[in-house]
């Protein structure tokens, strides 16, 4: 056994050190093409694929690092399956509790949050001491996570290069892990900081992960099955294996797998990289419904080699060997130079993704919170008139930096010795410190700032006393007298043993501590203060999460990228449609463009605000346009503020402009009603004018005849002819009284209908019998379909033959054909029964058309044969009282109306229809 | 015998017309439209019209208007007749210069003595 492995470490394919460095670079080089190709199609907006839920699950497996591609192996070989509880609380997460998450992204959404830090500070009512604190805790915790990725990626190139390197640079520990750090940091100013986006999203580096995601992935896979098939001889083998190295430490602790499955939980919550994959980079809310399965998955596959490496590289590597490293020393060692080199790849990917992904999320979080303020404090003036966007990037970077210096120094500090799950572990419980905090404000309308205050200093108190300080072991940060005697020597404040909890697992113990005292201090100053009214509204806004996107969705509000129709939308909604749109061509124009939506430059933009401002305000407009156009974060304090200013001028002018629309209103209605008198007044005149002439022409005959008979001296055939006259002329005078009564009833309305059910066939009979009486003298065709008129109509079947009547009338009267002809035809249409009345006469001239159906409006008086001129009028209105119409059917050969009347008069369907008419 | 020129459209009254004139011993003749008796009195020079306001083609007033406008015809008595009977109509014959103005119906004697008066007997 002993030569063997002498054997097997002899045949090991070390590389050259500079030759690693080249492979590393040149990969380093493929990321860079893979992120400047996603931020260019980004720019391009032509994302498709790069933003798809692959993607997004990929990017998520960030939360598999160099802890787990090196440290879960270790850790398997020291405590057997336990590696699988920090992979466990995710994936409950994931498939349990994804609502929490989806409520986490649409909140993320919403409020345009940047950072967990900013998600807190945001929900306690955009409290700076909040974001601050977090920031602290992020930075704290994440630092010592941090040093772990340096520190595997310095040990695989220690594992890796054996000789010492012709010339250029020697394989110093030290000077690796600050090569490492500074192209790390490189790699993240230049795709982390390149432009500013409001939303803080960083599309080649999320595509960059994903890949790494890809290669470590692959690279784990592909040591497993060499090690299992290559190596363990097949999985039934792998089994037997696996029962026969295990040993008491891999016995399963039910207290410390509960706490590290509720642990790794509450971690992928609130690691500040998770956070920014998560929610700060997340394109499309749908996407997380994917990640729900995708993303376990993704874990199953990268754990599922974990025990079989750990269990054959226990065997086969020396007593001494680090179990931490076996993933790179097992392939190694049995000469695969190809698998080991990919395993390192997979290592490295691991490794850069996380401090690329960790370093941008506390950079925005130290650059928001902390570097900024501090700078627009020290120089107010910088935030009214300069271009705060160089500021804020030149923060980003040195944020980057100092973060990356401070994993450098912890490695250094700690001497780089730790086990990697231990410091893992310990950034966790740190980290996990927020969870409270964000549960209950997402979940709790009560909580406070207060409460969050106070549950994550305590909370962060307590984890750093606990577990923080001593995992740099006795006497280095805390001393051995406190260890054994307590704080100040009171024996229930030792840091193992707080308040005489002896006995518990150290990670367990502190962790039970900091979360209940964190818990019920954020639940105590909740329930003891109360929020201001910033606060109240945030609550409310995150806790109803899913209400308010409606809202938002109602009022026109978009959270993306503003369009420029979004922003026409809102300025019509302001400035009214036409002196929007009139506005919007102008600038267009101004571009050189054609149509109504500019380009959205800031010259445009500019000139937008300032025309919104004079509508609702400077401040309004401003928070308007960034609200829409993503220019800049809109502070709650600012909308409160706006919104008072903005209700006060809203209320001022929506009651001048109510008054002032009354007051034209009631012009309008009174320049309405004067036109209409003056119109009745002038109808009156002509009508008792017409009137006049119309009875005055019969009376005219009578009287100079009756003279003229009394006179005497006439021939008898002289007096019957004259007599005859008299009689016709009073007749006629009759008629028009009789027709001037019933037009008068029939427009007041107040006629009787008699309703009945008659058949269009039986109307029609009556209606040609009484008709024919009309220059009976004249041969006159009547056209027919019966089959078509056996129609039943229930109706006032006397009005509509005396309708019918007046028709048949007025053709035998004025068709000037040589063989008049009328054609009557019947359709049904709907509801409503169509009867058209066409003769073959010259017709209506089309000037005439629109008079006929005035009073009086006689069109020719040659052939007249009695009638008055009010036959059609009162055709118009029986066929109102009717619920009907009568119209002139243009583009016929010869005169043609059309009666349209439904099948079943509803009298009151009548009166509404004769009403509408009317007006 | 003076020749009395009548243009009016309703049958029967330019019968009742015709019957007493001609009773009285005037030469008349008869028109039922405004351009046709228009053309008439050029061609006829009658010593009297009577015409009727509202009538097919041209209407009364515009035959007025045209008689007065030609030498012939300026000095020519015209007697006008309506049964619409307004100020207005009378005020709009005058200015066009009707010699005399009666509204319909009117007294059978009434109208014999306006005749005999405009042709100055």
């Amino acid at each position: 056994m002993h030569s063997c492995r002498r054997q097997v470490a002899s045949l090991g394919a070390k590389m050259p050190f500079n030759l690693l460095v080249l492979a590393c670079l040149a990969y380093v080089a493929f990321l860079f093409l893979v992120a400047f190709a996603g931020e260019r199609r980004a720019a391009m907006g032509a994302m498709g694929f790069l933003r798809s839920p692959v993607v997004y699950t990929l990017s998520l497996s960030i939360y598999c690092t160099a802890w787990t591609f090196y440290g879960a192996v270790g850790y398997a070989a020291r405590s057997g399956l336990e590696f699988l509880t920090i992979y466990l609380g995710p994936t409950l997460v994931f498939i349990g509790w994804w609502w929490v998450l989806r409520k986490l992204v649409r909140i993320g959404r919403q409020q345009r949050v940047t950072s967990i830090a900013d998600l807190i500070s945001s929900r306690y009512g955009k409290s700076n001491i909040l974001g601050i604190l977090v920031t602290v805790i992020a930075v704290v915790a994440a630092t010592p996570y941090i040093a772990l990725q340096l520190q595997s990626v310095t040990q695989s190139f220690g594992v890796f290069a054996s000789e010492t390197p012709e010339n250029w640079a020697l394989p110093n520990h030290d000077a690796t892990v600050f090569w490492v750090a500074a192209g790390l940091a490189l790699f993240t100013i230049v795709f982390g900081t390149r432009n500013l986006d409001a939303k803080e999203q960083h599309h080649g580096i999320v595509i960059a992960i994903a890949v790494e995601a890809v290669v470590k992935l692959v690279a784990l896979l592909a040591v497993g099955i060499f090690v299992v098939w290559g190596l363990g001889g097949g999985p039934v083998a792998m089994i037997g294996r696996i029962e026969t190295i295990a040993n008491p430490a891999w016995m399963i602790q039910p207290t410390r797998w509960a706490g590290l499955i509720f642990l790794s939980a509450a971690a992928v919550i609130s690691l500040p990289r998770m956070f920014q994959v998560m929610v700060v980079e997340n394109v499309e809310e749908d996407h997380l419904a994917r990640a729900s399965w995708a993303f376990p998955l993704y874990l199953v596959l990268m754990n599922i080699f974990i025990l079989p490496i750990a269990v054959v590289g226990l065997e086969l590597m020396p007593a001494g060997a680090n179990p931490d490293m076996l993933v790179l020393t097992l392939p190694l060692s049995q000469g695969q130079g190809g698998l080991a080199m990919l395993a390192f790849l997979g290592g490295f990917s691991s490794a850069t993704s996380m401090v690329i992904v960790e370093t941008i999320a506390l950079a925005t979080m130290v650059s928001n919170h902390i570097v900024m303020p501090v700078w627009l404090w020290l120089r107010p003036d910088t935030a009214r008139t300069g271009d705060l966007r160089g500021g804020i990037l030149l923060s980003r970077r040195l944020s980057i930096m100092a973060v990356l210096a401070l994993g450098v120094a912890y490695f250094k500090m700690s001497g780089g010795s730790n086990a990697l799950a231990a410091i893992g572990l310990v950034a966790f419980a740190g980290m996990a410190q927020v969870l409270p905090a964000i549960l209950g404000g997402i979940f709790w309308r009560g909580g406070t700032k207060l409460g969050a205050v106070l549950g994550l200093s305590i909370g962060f108190v307590v984890w750093a006393y606990t577990l923080f300080l001593p995992s740099f072991g006795e006497g280095a940060m805390l001393s051995a007298e406190i260890f054994r005697n307590g704080l100040f020597g009171i024996g229930w404040l030792r840091p193992q043993a707080l308040f005489g909890t002896e006995g518990m697992d150290p990670l367990i113990h502190a962790l039970f501590w900091s979360f209940s005292l964190n818990t019920a201090a954020y639940a105590l100053g909740s329930l003891l203060s109360f929020p201001d009214p910033v606060e109240r509204v945030q609550g409310v806004s995150f806790v109803n999460a899913f209400d308010e996107e409606s809202q938002a969705e109602r009022l026109g509000w978009t959270h993306g990228q503003a369009e420029p129709e979004a922003l026409l939308n809102m300025a019509q909604r302001i400035l009214g449609d036409d002196a929007a749109l009139s506005f919007f061509e102008t600038e267009t124009a101004a571009q050189g463009k054609a149509g109504y939506l500019p380009d959205l430059t800031p010259a445009f933009l500019a000139a937008l605000e300032r025309r919104l401002a004079g509508s609702v305000g400077a401040a309004t407009a401003h928070a308007m346009i960034s609200q829409l156009f993503g220019r800049a974060t809109v502070t709650v304090e600012d909308l409160m503020a706006v919104a008072t200013e903005a209700a006060q001028i809203m209320e001022y002018s929506a009651q001048l402009e109510s008054q002032r629309s009354e007051l034209t209103r009631t012009a309008r209605q009174l320049r309405e009603v004067n036109e209409k008198l003056t119109q009745i007044s002038a109808q009156k005149d002509a009508f008792l004018s017409q009137i006049s002439h119309e009875l005055r022409t019969p009376m005219t005959s009578i009287r100079a005849f009756s003279e003229i008979l009394t006179e005497g001296d006439l021939p008898p055939k002289m007096v019957a002819d004259y007599g005859q006259i008299i009689h016709a002329e009073a007749q006629r005078l009759t008629r028009l009284l009789d027709d001037l009564l019933d037009i008068s009833v029939l427009e007041n309305g107040s006629v009787q209908l008699n309703l009945g059910l008659a058949s269009i066939t039986d109307m029609i009979e009556r209606a040609l019998v009484a008709a024919s009486q009309t220059r009976p003298e004249r041969r006159f065709e009547v056209q027919r379909d019966p089959t078509r008129e056996a129609i039943f109509v229930r109706t006032d079947p006397d009005r509509l033959v005396q309708v019918f009547i007046n028709l048949i009338s007025n053709a035998r009267k004025y068709c000037d054909a040589e063989a008049p002809r009328l054609r009557i035809s019947v359709r049904q249409k709907g509801g409503r029964v169509m009867v058209d009345f066409i003769d073959n006469g010259s017709g209506i001239p089309k000037e005439a058309q629109g008079l006929i159906f005035e009073k009086f409006a006689r069109l020719s008086d040659e052939s007249r044969a009695g009638g008055a001129g009010l036959g059609l009028a009162i055709c118009r209105e029986i066929m109102a009282n009717l619920g009907g119409t009568v119209a002139y059917l243009p583009g016929q050969k010869g005169a043609a109306f059309r009666v349209s009347v439904p099948l079943r008069l509803d009298p009151a369907a009548g009166v509404a229809a004769k009403e509408t008419l009317r007006v | 015998m003076a020749h009395v020129l009548l243009i009016e459209d309703e049958a029967n009254i330019a019968e009742a017309l015709r019957f007493i004139l001609a009773r009285d011993g005037w030469q008349v003749s008869v028109y039922a439209d405004g351009a046709a008796g228009l053309a008439a009195v050029t061609a006829l020079q009658p010593d009297l019209l009577i015409l009727d306001l509202m009538l097919p083609n041209l209407s009364g007033l515009e035959v007025l208007v045209a008689l007065r406008a030609a030498a012939a015809t300026q000095d020519l008595p015209v007697l006008m007749l309506t049964a619409k009977g307004q100020e207005r109509d009378r005020a709009a014959a005058e200015a066009a210069g009707v010699s005399a103005f009666m509204t319909k119906p009117f007294d059978n004697a009434e109208i014999r003595a306006r005749v005999r008066a405009l042709l100055g007997g």
